[in-house]
């Protein structure tokens, strides 16, 4: 049996008494491209966060590429072949572009806590640093310091982190927020072109980034999902309809 | 460090490096005063120090009130085999102990270290206190190998003198001390080049997405603390061999805050910042304090000068000229620095003189009577504490005028230079 | 009996006068997040301000003008130190409290000399006040005390009872709210930074006289204070109020006692300046928070 990418069984977590996933369970495939929507406070990021191993769930098993990686820590899941990105900006600020990149790109050479390496020299490092930051757009800008660079470029960079490493399994958390619509149309395309052959799992507003690369979509209202399945089931489905879709429905009629 | 870049033979550092083997081999002969070369020889030792500290602090982001707990240690266990090389019953040259020194302090390293790694931040920098605190009453708690309150001598002409060199004579310790640093220096700067210096400072940046990158934060400041305790031992042991004594001040609270005074005077964001406040405070303390009581004073005013107006020390500084110079813009900024100067030099007059007559008045046993900058005054007439705290307000105003200039005119060349690039 | 009930008294003091300097760093850090490296060096400048005024005017009058003047000077410094540095964020905070302390305690050299000074104990309150079996009992320890105790109930009931007091609470945990809500928040960080000023003055009003009054004052209680604060849990009064009697005690204890430790050479008392160090150190590594802390600083 070949094992899902990610499996979540009756993943419950709750932050002192409140609640906030309530018994999720999914099965994502391998090479699949997954969407996970819902309104705002749905759960979303927390979700990613137990996956990633950020949190402890408070019930529930994770298990990626059928092992259970319930409750390790984000280092250990990370070696484990998992990555992700995160919905509010997270790099190295003071450090050059390529730096970050290489950062990501560090532990997967397999030199470790290295003292006596010069990290100058180690050729497949380098490579790979310098392929991400083709990829990512940013090669131009190699020397700055990451926190010097515009939004949508630390955006950029921010998905170069996660992908320099090279894992199977990459989480995105909202990839395009605050993006314009070129911006954003650029992002897809990376997206599309650095998960090729990978498992994606993404969280997103912008139905139309949604729709455009989701193999499958998940519906998470109140820390449940309510729907999962194909887009055009997704979008056919009524208790979805009604909790999210339909007022964006209405404002797509309007614009 | 945005200023460091992978490049193959660069042919910069080389010329770096080799200036640097050549500073060190000759300075004794400008400086030939043998007051000279004790400060020199101590500015060697305590550049390791620094440089060591500033593996923690510039580069792993972690703020320690304790670093001298290695150092000592290392001093300690550098003296126990001094003796026994003395004695007979060790048979290393002596030129080789500051790997003693070291071994010690990587040990100690290895102890402590697991302890205070746990956590970062506020805890870290208050455990490495507590530690620090512990080490040195344990030091004061167990006479038999620490010596008590005097401390442990010894003699470091000792055993086999190699090609002749016995360390009797000043010079043959300077050029001990200058090795080893030279040696510990460019050990630490390839340190910074390895995978582990590189996560350190993306552990310092950004903890939490270094984890999410698949490092162990802990495990990285670990042996980023293991490594800065080698060094420090390693200064700790030079410092044995040039002081030939060892005593509790050596892991006191007063040399952790010392360490930490002259790496941030100097900078923490470049590699050779350390090395620039080493030289600066090592000048405070052993060439002012011949000049005045009031050094610690100044060198207290001065840390609070940087922290409050250059908290990226004396190196950023110095390197924020460099785009300017590069575009041949400089000469703009020399006026105001100019006026700048001037002005402080007037402010810093008067601030020595109140500062001296303070002193003089309030301590009982000295008369009254004194000189300053060649002229001689008494300090309980009104008249030079008028004529000082004159100096020192006008100083001060004209300070802030100058500031103020200085600010404008960089704000001009900043934003024109930035229109340039477009 | 009667050495345990005299040294638990004098615990139960010194553990009062260290919460008196631990409330104050304990407020400063709740609400501006800055740990104080120079709080020990305003309970030094209390002491040598108490000499000083006593001097002329002698103790009553030092007990209230010494704390003003140092919390005066403790305004002075938020307003145009830590202001200035707090944009560049904690560890420069820190690291100016820092330099702060070598400066005070350089000053203090500067102006009253190397030695210690003769600060008296008032002839009013000294001598004896009862008995405690055979030992007579200091009026002086039982007037700190009840400094200690009538200052903390004050500084609760202010905090409690009056407006600014309920300010202070509320910015303590959301102060972006409480200026959003039309109070000057500056203003309140620098009443509260003064206000800790002054509790340590006060307490070296009170401690300097009782104890010795010398340059060396701070280094030599700093260090503690901040143990009292980790074992406590930064941020937690209760637990510094806490940690500082279990502290006093155990330092006013060992002190004392000379019995020999498992065979080894050497008696409690000689390892006394080790155990709160020892005690921080376990509590960082075993409970983080400290005793009754909610965060990890």
């Amino acid at each position: 049996m070949s094992a899902a990418a990610i499996e979540l069984r009756e993943l419950r977590k709750s932050f002192g008494r409140t609640p906030i996933i309530n018994g999720v369970s999914l099965e994502i495939g391998r090479g699949e491209r997954h969407a996970i929507i819902g309104p705002n406070g749905a759960g979303k990021s927390t979700l990613f966060n137990l996956i990633s191993g950020r949190y402890a769930p408070s019930s529930g098993s994770v298990l990626l590429e059928g092992e259970d990686v319930t409750g390790l820590k984000p280092f250990q899941i990370n070696r484990k072949g998992l990555s992700r990105s995160f919905q509010v900006t997270n790099i190295f600020h003071n450090l050059s572009v390529y730096e970050n990149i290489r950062c990501g790109a560090l532990w997967g050479a397999g030199h470790r806590y290295s003292f006596w390496h010069r990290v100058g020299g180690l050729r497949e490092v380098r490579r790979r640093a310098e392929e991400v930051m083709e990829r990512i757009g940013l090669a131009a800008r190699r020397g700055q310091p990451a926190g010097t660079l515009s939004y949508a470029e630390q955006r950029a960079l921010e998905i170069g982190i996660t992908i320099a490493g090279g894992a199977n399994v990459i989480l995105l958390d909202e990839p395009t927020a605050g993006m314009s619509r070129t911006e954003t149309a650029h992002a897809v395309a990376l997206i599309r072109q650095v998960t090729e052959g990978r498992t994606l799992v993404m969280v997103e507003h912008d139905m139309g980034v949604v729709f455009d690369l989701a193999d499958r979509i998940s519906v998470l209202v109140y820390g449940e999902v309510i729907a999962s399945g194909a887009p055009a089931d997704i979008r056919a489905n009524a208790a979805v309809q009604e909790a999210y879709l339909g007022a964006l429905h209405k404002e797509n009629a309007h614009a | 460090m945005p200023s460091l870049r992978d490049r193959p033979v660069n042919l910069g550092r080389w010329l770096l490096w080799g200036g640097t083997v050549l500073l060190f081999a000759l300075a004794p002969l400008v400086f030939r005063h043998g007051f000279a070369l004790t400060m020199l020889t101590q500015m060697g030792t305590f550049i390791i120090f620094a440089l060591s500290y500033n593996m923690l602090l510039g580069q792993g982001g972690m703020l320690s009130f304790g670093h001298a707990v290695y150092s000592g240690l290392g001093a300690y266990f550098t003296v126990h085999a001094l003796n026994m090389i003395g004695r007979g019953t060790l048979v290393i040259p002596v030129s080789l102990l500051p790997l003693v020194g070291g071994l010690a302090g990587l040990a100690f390293g290895v102890v402590f270290g697991y302890v205070t790694t746990r956590k970062a931040g506020t805890t870290f920098a208050m455990i490495s206190l507590g530690i620090g605190e512990l080490v040195h009453a344990c030091v004061l708690m167990f006479p038999g190998f620490f010596g008590g309150e005097g401390g442990i001598s010894t003699n470091r002409m000792v055993g086999r003198p190699l090609l002749g060199i016995t360390f009797g004579p000043a010079i043959q310790v300077y050029y001990l001390v200058a090795f080893w640093c030279f040696v510990s220096m460019i050990a630490m700067f390839a340190l910074t080049q390895t995978p582990l210096g590189r996560m350190a400072n993306a552990v310092r940046d950004n903890p939490e997405r270094a984890e999410f990158v698949g490092y162990d934060t802990q495990k990285v400041r670990f042996l980023q603390l293991v490594l800065a305790a080698f060094f420090a031992g390693v200064s700790g042991a030079l410092s044995c061999i040039n002081f030939e004594i060892v005593t509790d001040e050596n892991v006191s609270a007063l040399r952790s805050g010392g360490v930490l005074l002259a790496t941030f005077i100097g900078g923490t964001g470049y590699f050779f910042g350390p090395i620039i406040g080493s030289v600066v405070f090592i000048f405070f303390v052993v060439a002012l304090s011949g000049f005045t009581q009031a050094w610690l004073l100044y060198l207290g005013l001065f840390f609070l000068a940087m922290v409050l107006f250059a908290p990226g020390g004396i190196a950023s500084l110095v390197m924020m000229q460099v785009p300017v110079i590069r575009a041949r813009r400089f000469g703009e900024l020399v006026p105001p620095y100019l006026l700048a100067l001037a002005a402080g030099l007037v402010a810093f007059t008067g601030l020595v003189g109140v500062v001296e007559m303070v002193y003089r008045i309030s301590d009982q046993s000295l008369e009254p009577q004194m000189a300053l900058f060649g002229i001689g005054f008494d300090a309980r007439s009104p008249r030079p504490w008028a004529a000082f705290a004159l100096l020192l307000a006008a100083g001060a105003a004209a300070l802030g005028f100058a500031a103020r200039r200085v600010g404008e005119r960089w704000g001009t060349i900043q934003n024109q230079m930035q229109e340039g690039q477009r | 009996m009667e050495f345990f009930v005299v040294q638990l008294l004098n615990g139960i003091s010194y553990g009062l006068l260290l919460f008196m300097l631990c409330s104050g760093l304990t407020l400063v850090f709740s609400l501006m997040g800055v740990l104080n490296f120079a709080h020990a060096s305003f309970y030094m400048l209390g002491a040598y301000f108490a000499y000083q005024v006593s001097l002329y005017v002698g103790f009553y009058p030092a007990l209230v003008v010494a704390p003003l003047l140092v919390g005066g000077i403790g305004m002075l410094v938020e307003r145009f130190g830590l202001r200035t540095v707090h944009r560049y964020g904690h560890v420069a905070e820190l690291l100016f409290t820092f330099g702060l302390a070598y400066l005070v305690d350089e000053a203090v050299h500067l102006v009253w000399g190397r030695a210690a000074v003769e600060y008296r104990i008032p002839a009013s309150l000294d001598g004896p006040l009862f008995r405690v079996f055979t030992s007579e009992y200091p009026t002086y320890r039982v007037f700190m005390m009840l400094v200690s105790v009538a200052m903390l109930v004050s500084i609760w009931l202010a905090l409690t009872r009056t407006r600014i007091g309920l300010v202070i609470q509320a910015a303590l945990t959301h102060p972006q709210t409480v200026e959003a809500l039309g109070h000057n928040v500056p203003r309140v960080f620098m009443l509260v930074f003064g206000g800790g000023a002054a509790l340590a003055g006060l307490a070296g009003v009170i401690g300097g006289n009782a104890f010795v009054t010398e340059p060396g004052m701070a280094a030599a209680v700093g260090p503690i204070i901040f143990v009292v604060v980790v074992v406590g849990g930064m941020g937690s009064l209760a637990g510094a109020f806490v940690a500082s009697l279990l502290i006093g005690c155990l330092q006013t204890f060992s002190v004392g006692l000379d019995w020999k430790i498992f065979g080894l050479n050497i008696t409690v008392a000689q390892t006394a300046p080790v155990l709160p160090y020892l005690l921080m150190v376990l509590i960082l590594i075993f409970r983080p928070r400290g005793l009754l802390g909610t965060r990890e600083g």
